[in-house]
């Protein structure tokens, strides 16, 4: 990944400047009679990593997919970038989609395809040359360090691999706004750690705005403890007591937003629920 | 687990459920009765009819815009039409055998075999031919979009295609719709085909019948408005194949066991559909060209 500048200005809804990427104003959403968000906003500014936590079924995965326009909210508007996705048509929404990477709870790879094709499908659906895809397909599988893994097929490889090349597929394009949706779910920790690295790689040498979904809360206290050494290619550990400034958390609870703020406040809240929620 | 009919005292509840440990009642039905369910049925069903409807017009829509997925076309014409055309073979020629061997025995009665091959051409053409290709052709590929992308949307590899700027209907529907519409037109001349000479194989070997009579009456037999009606059927059957099994597929929920359910849902509606369409055309055909 040589360049951290999103690969946008062809879109016709490129980042507005100075508009943060992410806003959700006041938005609700129900499923039948089961209310899954409630009243939600919040911002994420530029450069910015918002942690999102929360107990299962407390509608994480919706809120990221409403990010992303993938669903549509009740109520409440939400904006990416300064768009209102919440007023645009699906076609628009492709387009915006152009400067955002979103990484699925199980990778969502397709399975009939190999990783070359997996990982370059938005510079394929560009018409991007095939050199240049394979150029771009083997830089981005690099940067998740399996780029030895292009003809293979998603099944031929392991959990950990897969959320690897799910992520080599999200940065393939450089968006300027990363969603990823637990992506270190149902990994030995090991592996999860790998995976943690990858986002703080992504979020330290690129500053790529994101939002990220985890149950697991090591690996929300690791990204805010730690930041990525370029140099040495390995996460260090921030001196005692400090948290990454860019790195902030949120969390939900039975729909409604319990919680916004910076690690610090996260770690010293006398709320109850955050109490036993971090216990 | 004791079950408890209307014991609930203010009537909300149809089952109160006794919990074995600590016994205290808990409301399995939200309904005062089991018929209450009828509005939610009837709501669901609309809601699919309008899904139906939505997926089909923008399928029908997106086929005149960019972009075009033409290679997947060719690939699915691929696995849609030269994959279906052993089983057309087979059910054509001998469905056409059958007839023959059935419509000898009934005009011996009157002494008529000679328009045996009448019979077969006719019933081939405008009926047999189109709808039992379209239903072969419905079991064979109408469940296999339905699996395909019901795996997919189980997997959320429908909404990674979204996120990664691919207009699902545009890649995944269009293509399919337009290559079983084509395949399954070009399927039924085949069948028609082999059936009639299913026929011929019958009245001239197990029948003794003369080949040239066989296919003289064949031929005398047909007219423009028979031929038309063989060709529209399949255009239409392949419509409802492809938009079935697609809208089944893309509305799949609930893991393995609901691709199972897509599936043999997308079969059933398909046959089903194509038969009670059938009728409407047929009708239709027989009102505009008077046979």
């Amino acid at each position: 990944m040589p360049a951290a500048a999103p690969e946008t200005a062809a879109s016709r809804y490129p980042p507005k400047p100075g508009e943060p990427p992410v806003v959700f104003d006041d938005v609700s959403i129900r499923f039948d009679r089961n209310e899954v968000l409630r009243n939600v906003s919040f911002k994420v500014n530029a450069g910015e990593t918002r942690l999102l936590l929360g107990p299962a079924g407390s509608g994480k995965s919706v809120l990221m997919k409403l990010a992303n326009g993938l669903i549509r909210p009740d109520s409440g508007r939400i904006f990416i970038f300064g768009y209102e996705i919440t007023a645009m048509s699906e076609d628009e929404l492709f387009e915006l989609r152009a400067s955002v990477g979103m990484v699925f709870q199980e990778g969502a790879l397709f399975d009939s395809m190999n990783i070359r094709d997996n990982v370059g499908y938005q510079l394929m659906e560009r018409h991007i040359s095939d050199d240049e895809v394979d150029r771009r397909v083997e830089e981005s599988l690099k940067f998740v360090e399996l780029d030895k893994t292009m003809e293979k097929f998603p099944s031929e490889l392991s959990g950990g691999m897969r959320r690897r090349v799910a992520i080599a597929r999200a940065i393939i394009a450089k968006p300027s706004l990363l969603l990823y949706d637990s992506p270190t779910g149902g990994l030995d920790p090991i592996t999860s750690t790998n995976i943690i690295a990858l986002v703080m790689k992504q979020r330290d040498v690129y500053h790529t705005s994101s939002i990220l979904i985890t149950h697991r809360l090591q690996d929300a206290f690791m990204l805010a403890t730690h930041y990525f050494d370029r140099d040495k290619n390995m996460m260090v550990t921030l001196p005692s007591g400090e948290a990454d400034r860019d790195t902030s958390f949120m969390l939900l609870h039975e729909g409604r937003l319990v919680f916004d703020g910076t690690t610090h406040e996260l770690v010293h809240s006398d709320d109850p629920f955050l109490k036993e929620y971090l216990a | 687990m004791m079950v408890h009919r209307r014991v609930d005292p203010t009537n909300q509840c149809f089952f109160l459920i006794l919990s074995p440990r600590d016994g205290i009642p808990v409301c399995r039905y939200n309904s005062p009765m089991p018929f209450a369910t009828l509005d939610s049925i009837a709501r669901k069903s609309v809601r699919s009819v309008q899904d139906y409807a939505i997926l089909s017009g923008r399928a029908i829509f997106n086929l005149f815009r960019q972009p075009r997925y033409v290679d997947d076309i060719f690939s699915q014409a691929d696995i849609i039409g030269v994959g279906s055309i052993p089983i057309v073979i087979l059910t054509g020629f001998f469905t056409g055998a059958v007839l023959a061997v059935q419509s000898a025995s009934s005009l011996a009665t009157f002494g008529a075999t000679a328009l045996t091959g009448t019979l077969v051409s006719l019933s081939m053409i405008k009926e047999l031919g189109p709808v039992l290709t379209s239903l072969m052709i419905s079991g064979r590929n109408a469940s296999g979009m339905a699996s395909e992308l019901g795996s997919m949307m189980v997997t959320e590899q429908i909404d990674a295609m979204r996120a990664l700027g691919t207009d699902p209907i545009k890649k995944l529907v269009v293509p399919r719709m337009v290559a079983t519409v084509v395949m399954n037109f070009f399927l039924t001349i085949i069948s028609d085909f082999v059936g009639i000479l299913g026929g011929a194989w019958v009245a001239v070997f197990l029948l003794g019948q003369s080949g040239s009579q066989y296919f003289h009456t064949t031929y005398q037999s047909l007219v423009y408005a028979d031929v038309v009606q063989g060709l529209v059927k399949p255009v239409f059957f392949g419509f409802i194949i492809a938009s079935v099994g697609c809208y089944f597929g893309m509305s799949t929920r609930g893991g393995t066991q609901g691709v199972g359910r897509s599936t043999t849902q997308a079969v059933v509606f398909a046959s089903v559909l194509i038969i009670v369409i059938d009728f409407i055309i047929t009708r239709f055909m027989i009102g505009i060209f008077g046979r």
